[in-house]
């Protein structure tokens, strides 16, 4: 079997020593340490584990970690660049988007996925971007208008 | 394993939410206390029990040795930082938030300076758990009351510093100031050298609402960034030094006994260790996806008796029944010829937390510690100490701000597991349960059948009222209308799948039954259905919240366009009141069905966080759709079918309406809980408005899993 031994993470160069079929997801939580990214199902259908490759988001429990080699992983602890959060974590902040919070980091990754290719998504758009993240505490409307807010402050507007 | 089918009762919901507490013995001296923390103040509260057993009513006592019994304590260090010691949990309700909101009011200092220790069993001081809508109407009063101490105590220690009158000090922004003398210090400085201890009755007076200043108003999530940037470690994300990652191997079916087994496999694979103790198999492994090949490895059979299924499950509720409780019945009188009558059925639902079960043990000689997902940390180490035969003093459960429960995490299986795996690893063991290990070996909300028999006389007042319910629980059993005769039961039953507490108990359940069923006899008077609850209501406090939500959803609603129905449902459950309107549209064709709109009005005493109050409140609408339209667990012979987020729907982005909360605020009124009675409303609204839309009367939930068949 192959192995891969390095991954590029949220701007670094990591060290892994990993069979090519595991899952990014356990690579990132068990080696990398990188727990930000979450277990929900390990089957595609709850959004948790949610990281972008090359800026675009994936479920990491499905992706071997193969296919992430030599690309460009962001993780949820790659997002604020040191104390200036991304719009999107201030926005999930402002809105208190959130209850348990297990499903954010998940959640404001398939946003950040959404706001790279549409800029100014109506509601429409932002819940069907967001239907493959579960949220069980029922936070969805705040969910919706935090990534509304971050859109109107990543196009320039006040947060 | 699950021996409750034979042993109807095992786990009744209600009856095991409400064990009695064990007194709390406190092992540490004060010197100990003082040793740990640092010098400054110490608060302890006494709880409730230990105050009533007090000889004196005075407010403030010094002691030199610990009391028995202490609800909470707080301790304010020489640096001024508050450190408050509770052992409710966080999962979500944030009730972290509204308890530094509660302590930074009477204590008069910034929730920043404030941190909470929570769920710790050695040290924070024994708490029965978090479930019931209790900490809010308790910890939240107790520790109110230990900050009010506190502040007290500094005051007196200023007077004393500075010779000054008492009555001239301010308590303001974690300072102590004299207006005339011009005098200030902080509460840090204060304590400078200093030990101070006071145990505190529970009734010292404290601020009425009308004058909080930090309580009552809208706070954010405490630690908040952790939680976006994804720092907060959770109790799946621990890890300790030299942890390995364990997996068991789960029977074929519920009630199975093992038959045989090989681990020969398992064993051969390098870095695995398998334990055998009775039927308990697991392994324990460098890295989870090894565990799990390790544990697919091992090959055991399993044998099991026949088993109900979720076809017949209704019938065998009603046929299997176990020794009554009665709860309210009137003498007995036989039900009028005018009477009518319906059965409604609820399924079995699970709880699914986006966090499932986790727990990381560690050993060390025949100390345990155990960090896991729990709403009972103290109840946790119980079962551990029991299981491994050790004493209680020998066991140390933390407890991490976790990813939701909703009364689903109430027992300590996964904690077992992990530490059985830890002894034979001799290191740490990190056990998370799989989506489907916790679709299938966690418990779930009780399945229940409702038969409900009622009349109303000819001014459209309730004058006989008959209401059973079979194994799904007695909350909110009790109508809140007047009728002149009422006889209303819970029937325990067997019941074939493992059940346990789950957010509003049965209240859903109940509600669910007897608000169609009041809508059902208001169509019969033919009066509207806010019209008919209000003529036979005679609590104030849920008719205000009738009349707020159907208010501001413009009841009674007007103008229907084809397929748009409106519904309105409420109740009082755990002191606190809701009434939910809600909007849906029915597809013609289809039968899908889309609830459009819910407008809740809420009530639950003084307001301690108005947005967090409005977050649990939306949750709880939105949480109540999934049970009310299509969450349903399917089970056969001992095994659940669809123990997958693919194959069990919960509700969606897409499935979720416009959402709008009224909430009414009673200054005057002791805070009553408030994370799970907004959800008691929402099926039976839904239902009503299916009802308003097509004329169908929908008596199962969930009510549409596959959409409205239409005739």
């Amino acid at each position: 079997m192959t192995n891969i031994s390095s991954l590029h993470v949220n701007g670094a160069n990591r060290s892994v020593d990993a069979d090519a079929q595991s899952s990014l997801l356990s690579v990132l939580r068990e080696q990398l340490d990188l727990t930000g990214t979450k277990y929900g199902c390990g089957e595609g259908q709850c959004g948790a584990c949610t990281v972008l490759i090359d800026g675009v988001p994936h479920r990491s429990c499905l992706t071997p970690v193969a296919d992430a080699e030599g690309k460009t992983i962001t993780t949820i602890e790659g997002l604020a660049h040191g104390d200036h959060l991304h719009p999107l974590q201030a926005a999930f902040l402002a809105e208190e988007a959130m209850q348990c919070a297990y499903c954010t980091s998940g959640m404001i990754m398939s946003a950040v996925g959404l706001l790279r290719t549409d800029p100014s998504p109506t509601e429409t758009k932002i819940k069907d971007a967001l239907d493959g993240n579960i949220c069980r505490c029922g936070t969805h409307p705040r969910i919706v208008a935090a990534v509304q807010r971050a859109a109107h402050s990543m196009r320039g507007g006040a947060q | 394993m699950n021996e409750h089918a034979n042993v109807p009762l095992a786990i009744e919901p209600e009856r095991y939410e409400l064990r009695e507490a064990r007194a709390y013995v406190f092992d540490l001296t004060r010197r100990d206390l003082f040793k740990f923390l640092g010098a400054g103040a110490l608060i302890l509260c006494a709880s409730s029990r230990a105050t009533a057993l007090q000889e004196s009513g005075r407010g403030q006592r010094r002691m030199d040795d610990m009391p028995k019994d202490v609800g909470a304590w707080l301790h304010i260090g020489q640096d001024g930082k508050v450190t408050v010691f509770t052992g409710k949990v966080e999962v979500g309700q944030n009730i972290r938030t509204s308890l530094s909101q509660a302590v930074a009011e009477e204590l008069r200092v910034p929730t920043s300076q404030i941190r909470l220790v929570m769920g710790d069993t050695l040290l924070t001081p024994y708490d029965m758990g978090t479930f019931g809508s209790r900490t809010t109407p308790t910890m939240n009063l107790q520790l109110r009351r230990a900050a009010a101490a506190a502040c007290d105590m500094l005051k007196d220690l200023a007077a004393q510093t500075w010779n000054v009158p008492r009555g001239n000090l301010i308590a303001a922004d974690g300072k102590i100031s004299d207006q005339l003398s011009k005098n200030s210090a902080t509460y840090g400085d204060l304590l400078k050298n200093r030990e101070l201890a006071q145990l505190i009755p529970d009734q010292d007076p404290l601020l009425p609402a009308t004058e909080w200043k930090i309580a009552g108003r809208p706070l954010s999530k405490i630690e908040g960034r952790d939680f976006v940037t994804g720092a907060h470690k959770y109790p799946s994300d621990q890890k300790r030094p030299g942890m390995l990652y364990g997996k068991v191997v789960r029977p074929s079916k519920f009630e199975a006994i093992l038959a045989s087994v090989d681990t020969s496999g398992a064993e051969k694979m390098p870095g695995v260790i398998v334990v055998r103790d009775g039927d308990f198999i697991g392994v324990a492994a460098p890295s989870e996806e090894l565990a799990t090949r390790a544990a697919a490895a091992i090959k055991s059979e399993w044998s099991a008796a026949p088993q109900p299924s979720s076809k017949n499950v209704f019938e065998y509720l009603r046929n299997n029944p176990a020794a009554r409780e009665s709860s309210n019945a009137s003498p007995q009188a036989s039900s009028p010829t005018n009477a009518i009558s319906a059965s409604y059925n609820v399924a079995y639902i699970a709880h699914a937390p986006l966090e499932p079960r986790a727990a990381l043990a560690e050993w060390n000689g025949d100390m345990l510690t155990v960090w896991t997902g729990t709403q009972r940390p103290f109840g946790v180490r119980e079962e551990l100490a029991a299981a491994f035969h050790i004493p209680q003093e020998s066991v140390h459960v933390l407890m991490p701000d976790t990813g939701s429960g909703y009364g689903g995490k109430h027992t300590g299986e996964t904690a077992i597991e992990a530490a059985r795996l830890a002894r034979a690893a001799k290191k740490p063991v990190k056990l998370v349960w799989t989506r489907k290990e916790e679709f299938t070996w966690a418990y779930f909300r009780p399945a229940g059948v409702i038969d409900i028999r009622a009349s109303v006389d000819s001014n459209g007042r309730l004058e006989y009222w008959e209401f059973t319910n079979f194994n799904s629980g007695g909350s909110g059993l009790n109508t809140p209308y007047a009728a002149e005769v009422r006889n209303e039961h819970f029937q325990p039953t067997k019941y074939p799948l493992r059940q346990g507490s789950y957010r509003g108990l049965a209240a859903t359940a109940n509600h669910f039954a007897r608000e169609s069923f009041m809508d059902e006899l208001a169509h019969r008077a033919k009066l509207d259905p806010l019209e008919f609850r209000l003529k036979n209501l005679k609590d104030d406090r849920l008719r205000a919240v009738f009349e707020a939500a159907a208010k501001k959803f413009g009841w009674p609603h007007g103008k229907k366009s084809p397929g748009q129905g409106f519904g309105i449902a409420g109740g009082v459950e755990k002191g606190g009141y809701i009434a939910t309107c809600g909007e849906v549209a029915v597809e013609r064709g289809t039968g899908a069905v889309r609830v459009v709109r819910l407008v809740s009005a809420f009530e639950c005493g003084a307001i301690v966080n108005p947005d967090g109050l409005r977050n649990q409140v939306e949750g709880s609408n939105i949480m109540g759709l999934g049970g009310a339209l299509f969450e349903a667990i399917d089970f056969e012979d001992g095994r659940i079918l669809n123990a997958a987020f693919s194959k069990y729907r919960v509700p969606r982005f897409k499935d979720v309406p416009v959402v709008e909360t009224v909430l009414l605020d009673r200054k005057d009124l002791p805070s009553a809980g408030a994370g799970e009675t907004p959800i008691v409303g929402v099926a039976a609204c839904i239902g009503n408005a299916i009802f308003d839309a097509t004329g169908i009367r929908l008596r199962s939930l969930p009510m549409v899993p596959n959409g409205l068949k239409l005739v």
